[in-house]
């Protein structure tokens, strides 16, 4: 087996990863305060893209064009969850997940009027001179992207432990009624779940843009793999989620080079299949006694 | 026995006033809408079976009538069966791949049961698209002959969709006997809690499959139908996105009614042929509608329905 291959798809693979488990995270911390899988967070995604290109597009330095992006998309999070969340709390779940449908249709008809249907591309952060490392070619955007997911990583891990807000929003995921009974504002975590996730889908979906190029309809696949990947990792794990993303990634980088490039996702999906049937939990998913 | 023939009166009038439909609209293209009505109706009915009274969701439905879809047009244009026979052998095939799939899929429930669906649907379509010498691959596949049956002809669109009221009616009906029997009782207890229904001597496990291999044959149905209307299968009518909508179409015409499912059905399909004259903004209004639709109408258009019954008929004053 060619080493250089390998590490070229393990490279790519863990790249790409990188964007699904951020959109994973998205699933789950917007799960974990309200119970919800949010069908509009591959539009989250897009919308980071997209935004990041038009700031840029204005003559804004990439970076800057980025963060702009992923501040426009959470304020579009937090309009979502006051305008269609929150005034029907306590609606049945399929109800509230099929809103979520209706409002990702809602957001892909607006960014198809805002910008049209063309792909578009983000510069690159620095360049695009590949990195040679043991044979393997590295666009310097990987690193961006791995080096940033890994940042944001260690952020959330430390707001969840550290701050008021994340140890709240982590009580809600554990209990909501106790979580109301020691004073915690339930609606004000759920508005800040879907603002974080909205925060870092579009920032996994503005570092991924020059590398794959984006478009008004990108979120509904980013948003079925981000799914994919949370479900792998084991619903409710933030970690778990982030990994699942990683790994799906990498599954499907080896499968698009080892086997065939057009069954890549079938590929990945049939892995994913065969794995819940022997666990049906997922990866880090505990099995949960279910009480009568 | 009582609510069997209430059932029975109400397809029949259900039927009837389908098939007059026609006569009070002056252009075939609004045909070709009630076709295509009658056909989600018949996935919708046999999806709320298993998502509004079993509480068991399936995000790939689309899968089963494509499959079906392609199966039987494979079966007849390329392989040269005769049509009834096409028909027959893809909708078998589709009840035998729900069934076989079944089996591992109902181990998992909730968010994880909708995953696997999901994966499922996903590898049918990925495989409609990549197996070109089969299926014609994206650009899909021509020279599916019309539905016929020995003696019988459907090439008139009227008398095709008199073919599909037919077929919807009798869906409708089994669907309503089902609900009122033992079974459609242990769908029920299964959906309240499994535990109990358990206890109470159901079989979970074979409740679920029962159902579902119920509702991919009504999709198969549908399916079959489809190809042989359209004369034309493409993979991007079967994909994720058709599943979702089934699913709309269940839940905006309200769990657990049968007829909640035709009305959501049918709505759904009309919506956006309305919605065409708005063009560029279609998409947009069909979103807002979705969701304005489901914060304002919980209970779906059937509970809408029973709501505003309520509110016509006098209160009967309690004495």
């Amino acid at each position: 087996m060619n080493l250089a291959a390998l590490l070229q798809y393990l490279v790519s693979g863990l790249t790409v990863g990188a964007t699904y488990g951020l959109t994973a995270l998205g699933f789950t911390i917007i799960f974990n305060t309200t119970g919800l899988i949010n069908f509009a967070q591959g539009e989250f995604v897009m919308l980071g893209g997209m935004f990041a290109v038009s700031f840029a597009h204005l003559g804004l330095p990439v970076g800057l064009a980025v963060v702009l992006a992923a501040l426009a998309t959470t304020v579009v999070g937090a309009v979502m969850e006051r305008l269609t969340i929150r005034p029907v709390a306590g609606a049945p779940a399929i109800n509230l997940v099929i809103i979520t449908i209706g409002v990702s249709i809602l957001i892909r008809g607006l960014a198809m009027l805002a910008w049209g249907k063309d792909t578009f591309a983000l510069p690159a952060f620095s360049g695009e001179v590949p990195l040679l490392f043991l044979g393997a070619a590295m666009q310097p955007q990987s690193l961006w992207v791995l080096a940033l997911t890994l940042s944001l990583l260690a952020g959330l891990r430390f707001f969840f432990s550290h701050t008021m807000y994340g140890k709240g929003m982590l009580a809600c995921s554990f209990d909501r009624r106790a979580a109301y009974l020691v004073g915690i504002s339930v609606e004000r975590m759920v508005l800040l779940s879907f603002m974080i996730a909205a925060l870092v889908g579009a920032t996994g979906g503005a570092i991924l843009a020059p590398l794959t190029m984006t478009a008004y309809d990108v979120g509904i696949l980013l948003g079925l793999k981000g799914f994919a990947a949370c479900i792998l990792g084991g619903l409710g794990n933030p970690f778990g989620a982030a990994a699942g993303g990683l790994i799906l990634g990498v599954l499907e980088s080896l499968g698009a080079g080892y086997l065939s490039s057009a069954y890549k996702n079938a590929f990945t999906f049939i892995i994913l299949l065969l794995f819940l049937f022997v666990r049906p939990t997922g990866l880090f998913g505990r099995s949960s006694g279910e009480r009568v | 026995m009582a609510a069997f023939r209430r059932d029975l009166f109400s397809v029949l009038v259900f039927a009837l006033v389908l098939l007059a439909a026609p006569l009070a609209l002056t252009n075939d293209y609004y045909v070709s809408v009630l076709i295509l009505c009658c056909l989600n109706a018949m996935v919708a009915v046999g999806l709320n079976l298993l998502l509004g009274y079993a509480g068991q969701i399936s995000l790939g439905h689309a899968a089963f009538y494509g499959l079906a879809a392609y199966a039987s047009g494979i079966l007849s244009a390329t392989c040269g069966l005769p049509i009834w026979l096409a028909a027959l052998v893809a909708v078998t095939f589709v009840g035998l791949v729900a069934w076989l799939l079944g089996i591992p899929t109902f181990k998992l429930s909730g968010h994880y049961l909708a995953m696997a669906t999901l994966g499922f649907g996903l590898i049918v379509s990925i495989v409609m698209n990549e197996a070109v010498e089969l299926t014609g691959g994206p650009s899909g596949m021509v020279g599916i002959p019309r539905f016929a049956l020995p003696g019988l002809s459907f090439a008139a669109d009227l008398s095709y969709y008199r073919l599909l009221v037919i077929v919807l009616a009798a869906i409708v009906g089994i669907s309503l006997n089902l609900i009122h029997s033992r079974i459609g009782r242990a769908l029920r207890a299964v959906h309240g809690s499994e535990r109990a229904a358990e206890a109470m001597g159901i079989d979970i496990g074979r409740t679920k499959r029962f159902v579902f291999v119920l509702s991919a044959l009504f999709a198969a149905v549908a399916g079959v139908l489809y190809a042989h209307y359209l004369e034309f299968v493409a993979p991007s009518s079967f994909g994720f996105l058709y599943s979702v909508e089934l699913i709309v179409m269940v839940v905006l015409g309200g769990l657990a009614s049968v007829w909640g499912a035709v009305a959501g059905a049918f709505f759904l399909t009309v919506l956006p042929e309305f919605l065409r004259a708005f063009e560029d903004i279609e998409v947009l209004l069909f979103g807002a509608i979705l969701v304005a639709g489901m914060m304002f109408l919980p209970s779906g258009l059937a509970g809408g329905a029973r709501r505003l019954l309520g509110l016509l008929q006098p209160k009967r004053g309690r004495t």
